[in-house]
């Protein structure tokens, strides 16, 4: 099965072009590399600020930038994306601010509402969840004739899911205009995909669904992106969905209340960084075809800096959580029984006894 | 019956307590056998089942696919063939891939057959808020499961009746969804005998003696309602606190004695008011001890809204301040 789903690739870690079947132009890359750069600082900062305090527990992409910003380059306005937890990289390319995902963080709900006009759905906490809500999305955009598509974000872990199958099965039988993103980073928290399944691909579960399922390196941005826009393309022409495993890495834990050395030698995760790492590549590519600049780097670095302490300061300013939001927003008309109880507790809150 | 001093025991957290009653039973009984998400080499995200795959092996402690209806499904297949599976759910909010398996068959199987086969297992799984957790995290979503026919719902509040109470729903023949307030997983230690002992399902206690009102609670609530009873000794009133232990079946002759001997009562649960197990205590009360009441029965609950993103949490559950509140309202009617 490995055979039928090569990994598909366009430079290696090491910066050599592999596959030069796509074309590459300076612009795209340090493109590229500016919004991988801008994730990563936003994903250090999240985890320093969960480490004093100043968020919850924060869900680490790092390592896991390429699959994300590559495949979200790949979607346009009004298309839909169905983020987990852990896809602020794709999502914050596709249009959600930074201040809106450190806020999801800080246990507000406001971190869900996304930009007006962007089709982003709050991140999906129960695993696999939101696969079909992919699947019908794009099934809506298919019988109102437009030309919108679905994306939808999962692990490795997601895949043993109802959901995951049922969310295919039902693309695969709608001819749904969705792409099936799959991030293969190796562990469902402390379970290795070895343990999950017995089967030696991601991308072969689509053969029972009889739709294309693919295999790109999840930290090339580059061959990410390109897969992704076919996929995305072929679902805009009608020609149904696409399951894309993006084989990637993810070297810190689970999340900041996870313990990852438990389950993994972290020692080699780090060494895995210098083979694999998505920025890193860009780089060696870039220095190899002489135009990889420092100086621009330190002002890209400089710029994503600036916008992030900002957003920790929009985030830390916000104005406290408004004990109606949790009342306000169960039905769109009011119920008695929330009513009475949100009359009750507020009165009870002014001291007034009732 | 070894006295007191003879029993060995150890201060133990009610995780640690949760830990001790798996291997307890993981050693007596080849049978018993551990099975969920995370819940071997990891030893479980609270750690509840740390240890035990060292100990027993992987072939006893099982760490699963990421599939909830799979761990249900196959440890019903695996207890109606012989085995007590012990199913962990990571928490309980994740426990609703796995609703369809439990309502359907794990808790109709011995009607379905006339009991020629039956569902000796439990579902473990940490529930409940004020832990600063992500959404869905926190539901506490009991009444789905007191609601269903056939199951039984336990829950513990402090370190020794976590161990006992395991320990019975382990050997009971039936399925009991085992619910693990991780609130007060960590919160304080407690004597819990080294030895196996059992708390008797469908018992409650009664944790203070009073004579003006009785409390009512279970799980992280029995901590917050004790607070309300202690402040509530200043204003000379004086607080009989039960901790329910088990929702389903009820323990109906504890709450009806209470309640005949204050003719007062509070229900204070974490849960949506709605449609909630204080409704069943209320029912009770209605039945047992109505010509007994003095002032209707109050309730403290959590509201009709989905369990809030933590920034609201504090307002969503609870607090000794509602909780005296509502026993002075009782009071003073
Ligand atoms: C239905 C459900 N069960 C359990 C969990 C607890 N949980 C959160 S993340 C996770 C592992 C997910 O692994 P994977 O799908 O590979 O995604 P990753 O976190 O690695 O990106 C688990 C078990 C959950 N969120 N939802």
């Amino acid at each position: 099965m490995e055979n039928q789903f090569p990994i598909r690739q366009i430079l290696d870690g090491e910066g050599n072009i592999t596959d030069n079947s796509d074309e590459l132009t300076e612009d795209l890359v340090k493109e590229m590399y500016r919004r991988m750069l801008r994730a990563r600082t936003l994903d250090r900062k999240s985890v320093n600020l969960q480490r004093q305090g100043r968020i919850g527990t924060y869900a680490p992409f790092e390592g896991q930038e390429a699959a994300q910003i590559g495949s979200a380059s790949a979607m346009e306005d009004g298309d839909w994306m169905f983020p987990t937890y852990r896809d602020h990289a794709a999502t914050l390319t596709f249009g959600h601010s930074v201040t809106t995902i450190m806020l999801y963080w800080k246990g507000r709900v406001e971190g869900c509402v996304p930009p007006e006009g962007k089709n982003i759905f709050p991140p999906a906490v129960p695993i696999a969840t939101q696969l079909p809500h992919a699947t019908g999305a794009a099934m809506a955009e298919k019988r109102k004739g437009s030309d919108r598509v679905s994306i939808a974000y999962f692990g490795d872990g997601a895949t043993s899911e109802g959901d995951f199958h049922e969310g295919l099965n039902f693309a695969s039988v709608f001819k749904a205009p969705v792409v099936f993103f799959n991030q293969n980073n190796g562990y469902a928290i402390s379970v290795p995909v070895e343990k999950q399944m017995n089967s030696k691909t991601i991308a072969q579960k689509a053969v029972s669904y009889d739709i294309e399922g693919i295999r790109v390196d999840g930290n090339d941005v580059l061959a990410v992106y390109f897969e992704t826009k076919k996929a995305v393309e072929k679902a805009r022409r009608g020609e149904g969905p696409t399951l894309i495993e993006a084989v990637t890495w993810r070297y810190g834990a689970h999340t900041t209340a996870d313990d990852p050395t438990k389950y993994r030698d972290q020692q080699l995760s780090e060494e895995k960084r210098n083979q694999i790492d998505p920025l890193l590549r860009l780089e060696r590519y870039m220095e190899k075809n002489g135009f990889w600049d420092e100086e621009w780097k330190n002002e890209v670095m400089n710029v994503c800096d600036r916008e992030i302490e900002q957003a920790v300061e929009e985030m830390e300013a916000y104005p406290d959580a408004d004990i109606n939001d949790m009342f306000g927003h169960v039905f769109k008309e009011p119920v008695w029984t929330i009513e009475k109880q949100r009359d009750e507790y507020l009165s009870f809150k002014r001291g007034e006894t009732v | 019956m070894k006295t007191m001093t003879e029993i060995k025991t150890n201060k133990l957290t009610l995780v640690q307590a949760v830990t001790d009653g798996l291997r307890t039973m993981l050693r007596e009984h080849e049978e018993v056998l551990v099975l969920g998400e995370d819940v071997g080499q990891n030893g479980g995200v609270f750690r509840a089942t740390d240890g035990l795959a060292a100990e027993f092996g992987e072939a006893r402690v099982m760490d699963t696919p990421l599939a909830e209806a799979g761990i249900v499904g196959t440890s019903i297949g695996l207890a109606i063939n012989g085995f007590r599976p012990v199913a962990e759910m990571q928490f309980l909010g994740f426990v609703y891939p796995a609703y369809e398996q439990i309502m359907t068959h794990a808790s109709r199987i011995r009607s379905r057959t006339l009991s020629r086969y039956s569902v000796p297992m439990v579902i473990r799984a940490p529930y409940g808020g004020g832990i600063r957790a992500p959404e869905i995290h926190s539901d506490s979503c009991e009444s789905l499961f007191t609601h269903m026919p056939g199951m039984k719902v336990v829950v513990p509040s402090n370190p020794y009746d976590a161990k006992g109470l395991l320990i019975a729903a382990i050997e009971d023949p039936d399925p009991v969804l085992f619910m693990e307030p991780m609130r007060s997983y960590r919160a304080f230690k407690a004597d819990v005998p080294e030895e196996k002992y059992t708390v008797e399902l469908g018992k409650g206690a009664k944790l203070t003696e009073g004579e003006d009102v009785t409390v009512i609670a279970w799980g992280n609530m029995v901590s917050t309602a004790q607070k309300a009873v202690d402040q509530l000794k200043d204003d000379n009133i004086s607080c009989e606190l039960l901790d329910l232990r088990t929702l389903y079946p009820l323990d109906k002759d504890l709450i009806a004695e209470s309640v005949k001997k204050t003719g007062r009562a509070v229900i204070v649960h974490e849960a949506p008011e709605t449609g909630g197990v204080g409704n069943d205590v209320l029912s009770v009360i209605n039945n047992e001890a109505f010509l007994y009441l003095r002032s209707p029965v109050q309730k403290v609950a959590g509201f009709d809204t989905p369990f809030p993103f933590f920034s609201l949490e504090e307002e969503y559950l609870p607090t000794p301040e509602r909780i005296t509140h509502a026993i002075k309202k009782a009071v003073t009617f």
